[in-house]
């Protein structure tokens, strides 16, 4: 039903428009109507310049000031801090250049609309002036591609060391896996052929026959202690994943036949996050949807929705089928005593082939 | 030599063929005749690109609720009227393809390049009209496939417009990489084809038949642009040709080149040893390129319609030409950042940062060049005008964004967002179009000797225009927010419940410019046999395509080919009486032509 409102709604618009160009039109009669621009059209249309001008930037302010909260959700992970300020510094020059280039642009389609009489200035070239914002650029980029680098091969150089903990993010069309090194360390190997053995047991494809899987562990719910690195090996089984955690800034995709690697080091624990303002500010606003959507299907006699609560996520960001708007894991942060005794917990590769 | 190739030429077509149907209106190696093959084949595609963005906009906006129009448009694919994640990325899939390469390339550069360089440059047609009847026709017949391949019972192409094996290349891994895929393969693989005959024609068109003192420093921008993007297209497409076919093998056949350790509906599969990465990067080594073969053509459109609208040359010629030579070169250099988390080499991430921060600088340069261009002008705003100022406009806002997205830091977390798709939307999508718009607006009457009326053309750009930037700049928050583009809904992640009022107003934005294109496309038809007759130069201009009659024929101009004395932006030039002079008319005693 909606739609056909809407439809018809914008439907009418078109007809309103139609009809105003043909009385504009007809109210014209007199003067001889070639379809080129006249004087009357290069003025209201060059007000309208304007006016588009204060349009582009009302709408800026408009989304900074409803939307502003969205951007870059509070980061926890010790890299954070740099790329938010790599962010903020680009965002701003952006700012400036656009601010800047489109009041030259609509001002001067306002400022030099047309007139019968008037005759534009024949100007064809100026060296200097060209020179000077080709190498405005030129140095500008320079400084962001530096500063870029410094940082992308910070936080891409992985280097292997006894205080990171290795994790292998395993994904598959529609959910994703986890496993842990188990205490030597060491991940065992592991490939998709292995998949059937032990009765569909063995999740990721642990190979049996090497002695380092044996105390691997596999699980559905990612933990991780906070301040220890963490390396990520990244596998697919089927077809491309991406393992986006965007509160970590980190992204990776996952490729079958090959295992790509991404390290951070979490720098809050998800408690810790769910009292930030900011996320409680979310988390509240959120709920209110919630809660008013709930009346709504509470009403058609569907059951109300849970309440939210911040959690940190791990989604799919690289195309992967029917589900992929849904292939999520949950990401817990915790202290490295908590950590440890979830791990006690978790049963081994050995275990669960028994 | 360029003066023996058109006189040779003027052979050919001084006797009159007799005229069929077929031959004048069918099967035409007339140029004028095939641009407006490819213009209204290229707007029959972008009417269905723009309706299937429409729909899964609904979806978005409104997540899985019924629409009586799904049920009327997709059928058995929306049961009780409910959209099913399937089609959702079966039309964003399409949609993208259909825009990128039906609309955006044929659409436009094909329309445009086909009218104007034998016009522009003073030739009675294109080298070879026969290679150029055959480019257009395998052009259709790809349309036709990929239409048809919206009809198959499990439906079209889903895996997004790049199709990225293994999710293109399994059957298995969902319904539209069965025999929907192989049609998108088979028609793009003509459309291929097309495109390299096309780009081979125009070249080869330019470098031999200018007319006599058409050198290439006198050569309009338009034909600057025309002629880079046919090379960028024969250095580029050809790679794509091969990934398509290695894909085909790799679905087909059994090989391995881009599939390795696949473990897929309970079953290990053979392949050993492929890698998706290497598709990735035959892929984008055309992807990439393929955005500029879109959006030069769009802005040296605009470039000859701001010059001739503001009545004012246009500001720094050379720094111009060089820009397109420098954004062609450095555009077959930098695909490597759509790739910077495919798990390639750190390194090599830092290298295609570098190439494509550098492109921010010719494009820089071309934003500014436009904008002194206005200054001092004396602007006649019409419709192609407004479009023309329209496209620097979201050239501006959408390539600065890229700043952001090329430094392969910041790409970390916001790579496949939605503030990817906000940025080349309005980047190459909205600027592309309003090349395209700008064009036909301009154009018209040339083509159909007849005017657009221009009253609609206000009302379609500035519905447009608003709506343009009401699409896409609230876009960019969802993206930063962090929600994936190709997500069916966002319902599935409570995080992201109050994403939805700004995906309600985005789509109410989309439907309102659904609307506005019908404006358009009314225009469009209703001028076709309605509009006003046009003069043989209603726009005043000087290039050469508006010293040849109104009236369309053979070889273009009934006698002798003008002769060029001058560049094409001669406007308001101190010492003659009208604000312009056209290209032919040779310089007044003691008058001095710039040199470039």
């Amino acid at each position: 039903m909606n739609v056909v409102l809407i439809f018809s709604v914008l439907v009418l618009i078109a007809i309103a428009l139609w009809q105003i160009t043909k009385i504009f039109e007809l109210s014209q009669v007199k003067k001889v109507n070639t379809q080129v621009a006249d004087d009357n059209d290069n003025d209201w249309n060059g007000k309208l310049m304007f006016a588009f001008l204060i349009f582009i930037y009302g709408i800026t302010i408009f989304s900074f000031w409803a939307y502003g909260d969205l951007l870059l959700p509070e980061a926890a992970s010790e890299h954070g801090a740099d790329y938010d300020n790599l962010m903020w510094i680009s965002f701003a020059l952006i700012f400036f250049v656009q601010t800047i280039t489109q009041a030259m642009l609509h001002y001067f389609s306002y400022k030099y609309r047309g007139e019968k009489e008037k005759k534009a200035f024949y100007y064809t070239d100026n060296d200097k002036l060209e020179f000077i914002w080709t190498i405005i650029p030129v140095i500008t980029l320079a400084g962001l591609i530096l500063y870029g680098l410094y940082t992308w091969t910070d936080i891409m150089t992985v280097e292997e060391n006894e205080d990171a903990l290795v994790v292998e993010l395993y994904a598959q069309q529609f959910n994703w896996k986890a496993r842990y090194a188990g205490d030597d360390g060491v991940l065992g190997d592991a490939n998709v052929r292995f998949l059937q053995d032990f009765e569909g047991k063995n999740l990721v494809g642990i190979d049996a026959t090497d002695p380092n899987g044996f105390d691997d562990v596999v699980v559905q719910e990612l933990h991780l202690p906070i301040g220890r690195e963490v390396i990520f090996k990244m596998r697919s089984q089927d077809v491309l994943h991406s393992a986006f955690m965007p509160h970590f800034r980190a992204q990776m995709n996952c490729v079958p036949g090959m295992i790509t690697e991404f390290a951070f080091t979490p720098s809050k624990t998800t408690e810790e996050m769910r009292q930030n303002t900011d996320i409680v500010a979310k988390v509240k606003k959120i709920n209110k949807i919630r809660v008013e959507k709930s009346k709504e299907l509470v009403a058609s006699g569907d059951i109300a929705l849970d309440p939210y609560e911040f959690d940190f996520l791990l989604l799919c960001n690289k195309i992967c089928g029917v589900s992929h708007y849904n292939m999520q894991m949950k990401i817990i942060v915790e202290s490295s005593d908590e950590f440890e005794k979830w791990m006690l917990e978790q049963r081994t590769f050995a275990e669960v082939i028994q | 030599m360029s003066t023996v190739a058109a006189e040779v030429h003027e052979e050919d077509h001084g006797h009159h063929h007799k005229e069929t149907f077929m031959t004048k209106y069918v099967f035409s190696q007339d140029h004028k005749m095939i641009s407006k093959q490819y213009l209204i084949t290229g707007l029959f595609m972008g009417i269905i690109g723009i309706a299937m963005s429409l729909l899964f906009r609904l979806q978005l906006a409104w997540p899985e609720q019924p629409f009586g129009i799904f049920e009327v448009m997709l059928g058995k694919w929306a049961p009780d009227g409910v959209m099913d994640p399937n089609v959702y990325l079966a039309l964003v899939t399409i949609h993208g393809t259909i825009m990128v390469f039906f609309v955006l390339t044929a659409g436009l550069s094909g329309t445009f390049s086909n009218l104007l360089i034998p016009l522009q440059i003073g030739a009675r047609d294109m080298a070879s009209g026969l290679l150029n009847m055959i480019s257009f026709w395998l052009f259709f017949l790809s349309s036709v496939i990929m239409v048809i391949s919206l009809f198959v019972e499990a439906g079209p192409a889903a895996a997004g417009w790049t199709i990225y094996p293994p999710l293109s290349a399994l059957p298995q891994a969902q319904p539209g990489s069965g025999l929907g895929m192989t049609l998108w393969l088979s028609s793009m693989a003509i459309f291929i084809v097309s495109s390299l005959l096309g780009s081979l024609n125009y070249i080869v068109t330019v470098i031999n038949l200018r007319t006599k003192g058409m050198t290439m420093t006198r050569l309009p921008l338009t034909i600057w642009a025309f002629f880079v993007t046919a090379i960028i297209g024969v250095v580029s497409f050809p790679v794509l040709l091969s990934a398509s076919l290695l894909l085909i093998m790799d679905r087909s056949f059994g090989t391995s080149f881009f599939l390795s350790d696949i473990f897929i509906q309970g079953e290990v599969l053979h392949y050993q040893g492929g890698s998706p990465v290497l598709y990735e990067h035959l892929f984008w080594f055309l992807g990439h390129p393929e955005v500029y073969i879109v959006l030069l053509p769009a802005l040296g459109i605009t470039s000859e319609i701001i010059a001739t609208n503001a009545r004012k040359p246009i500001f720094g010629y050379r720094a111009m030409v060089a820009s397109i030579l420098a954004i062609a070169f450095l555009s077959t250099i930098v695909w490597g950042h759509h790739m910077f988390i495919s798990g390639m080499n750190p390194f090599l991430g830092s290298v295609f940062t570098f190439t494509t921060l550098l492109i921010a600088i010719p494009s820089a340069v071309k934003a500014f060049n436009y904008i002194t261009t206005l200054w001092k002008g004396n602007l006649q705003l019409n419709p192609a005008m407004l479009f023309s100022i329209g496209l620097v406009s979201t050239f501006i806002t959408g390539g600065l964004t890229g700043i952001i997205l090329g430094d392969s830091t910041l790409d970390i977390n916001v790579h496949d967002t939605y503030f990817v798709v906000a940025h080349f939307h309005l980047v190459m999508g909205i600027s592309a179009l309003y090349g395209l718009f700008a064009g036909v607006y301009h154009w018209f009457p040339k083509m159909f000797r007849r005017m657009m009326n221009k009253n609609l053309g206000y009302i379609h750009f500035w519905v447009t225009a608003v709506c343009a930037y009401g699409v896409f700049f609230p876009m960019h928050f969802i993206g930063m927010a962090g929600l994936p583009r190709r997500y069916y809904t966002n319902t599935a992640f409570p995080y992201f419940d109050d994403l939805t009022d700004i995906n309600v107003l985005i789509t109410i934005f989309a439907l309102i410019a659904g609307v506005g294109q019908l404006v358009f496309l009314y225009n469009f038809i209703h001028s076709m046999f309605y509009g006003k007759e046009a003069e043989q130069n209603p726009w005043r201009s000087n290039t050469l395509e508006w010293t040849a009659p109104v009236e369309h024929m053979h070889g273009n101009w009934p006698g002798e080919i003008p002769h060029v004395h001058r560049w094409a932006y001669d406007y308001s030039k101190p010492g003659h009486d009208e604000d312009f002079v056209q290209q032919h008319i040779p310089l007044k005693e003691g008058e001095e032509e710039l040199h470039h």
